[in-house]
């Protein structure tokens, strides 16, 4: 059961966003509209963080457990592609209040009518994938 | 027990988000939630439609793993790990959604006046899911990534690209919710 670690993690990250209420629709709108410092403080807390464990992990020469340099592999360059793509993401994200993970959390959660979100979502990324050649990358 | 069925601070929650980051780097992989999107369009089969969908599926087949952990998590900290507490919102936005038509905010992680099984029969509130849904999926795979790839392991391995999408995400969101959503209700 190789991938049971992984099972662990997602449960680990459900728990975490929900108790974080990273996933509250209303959080999401909050942060928006600059009415509270809970998601900044949240972000912002978990890069500082994710900083220093990649810096020390570097400096320390941290190994994965296949034996490979930790780090996180680089992003393509480019300015369009993120801009525009970060711009249509950042629409639905504050439309529906939820990213690719909390859209699973809270169907867990028992948030039904996320089934249909997620639906949209493949269907999403399925029509990008059909016209990514067209799009200004 | 009280400190685990409260709502949790910020300042505990973004160190664990971290966390999860970090175990994913220890075990080989990068922590971005969106691309189980992308192996899913290939398992029923999008690469009969494009070559993006290419690849051999089995490989990612962990990111859908993590998904599935994701699910029961969710479960586990809303029907165990939580009391009735209410999210501490800004009075300030809970008057402006008052105004705007929702009620109860911060009653629950989500809007009824959105999310309930009885707004679905409101075509409009369906297709807000769809549209919502769509935009996302359709955005963070033209920004190759979503909030956990570029803004937690992007930003935290100091990447351009990271930012530039990040900022793409806000100019996004402060257009939906200053702009278009007080249009919508």
């Amino acid at each position: 059961m190789k991938h049971l670690k992984f099972l662990l993690v997602g449960i680990i990250f459900g728990i975490v966003l929900v108790k974080s209420e990273a996933v509250s629709w209303y959080r999401i709108y909050e942060m928006f509209r600059f009415q509270s410092f809970h998601m900044y403080g949240i972000i912002g807390t978990a890069i500082a963080s994710g900083i220093l464990f990649l810096q020390i992990s570097k400096k320390g020469h941290f190994k994965s457990i296949i034996g490979a340099d930790i780090f996180v592999p680089k992003k393509e360059k480019g300015f369009t592609q993120y801009i525009i793509g970060g711009i249509i993401f950042g629409l639905g994200w504050a439309l529906i209040g939820a990213c690719p993970g909390p859209m699973y959390i809270l169907l867990g959660s028992g948030v039904s009518s996320m089934l249909i979100v997620i639906a949209a979502a493949i269907i999403g990324t399925f029509i990008y994938g059909v016209l990514k050649h067209k799009l200004p990358h | 027990m009280e400190y685990i069925l409260n709502p949790w601070p910020w300042y505990i929650s973004g160190p664990l988000i971290s966390l999860i980051m970090a175990l994913l780097l220890y075990f080989g992989k990068t922590f971005g939630m969106s691309s189980n999107l992308k192996t899913m369009c290939t398992i029923v089969g999008a690469g009969k439609f494009s070559d993006f969908f290419k690849f051999n599926w089995k490989e990612q087949s962990w990111n859908l793993v993590v998904v599935l952990g994701a699910i029961i998590g969710g479960y586990i900290a809303t029907h165990y790990l939580s009391n009735d507490s209410i999210t501490d919102l800004n009075p300030t936005t809970i008057a402006e959604l008052q105004n705007m038509g929702f009620k109860n905010s911060g009653a629950s992680l989500v809007p009824n006046e959105i999310f309930s099984l009885e707004s679905l029969a409101s075509p409009k509130k369906l297709v807000i899911l769809v549209i919502g849904g769509f935009l996302v999926g359709f955005g963070t795979r033209y920004a190759n990534g979503c909030t956990s790839g570029h803004a937690i392991a992007g930003l935290s391995s100091l990447q351009k690209p990271s930012l530039i999408a990040v900022i793409g995400f806000f100019i996004g969101g402060l257009i939906m919710a200053n702009f278009i959503l007080p249009l919508i209700f």
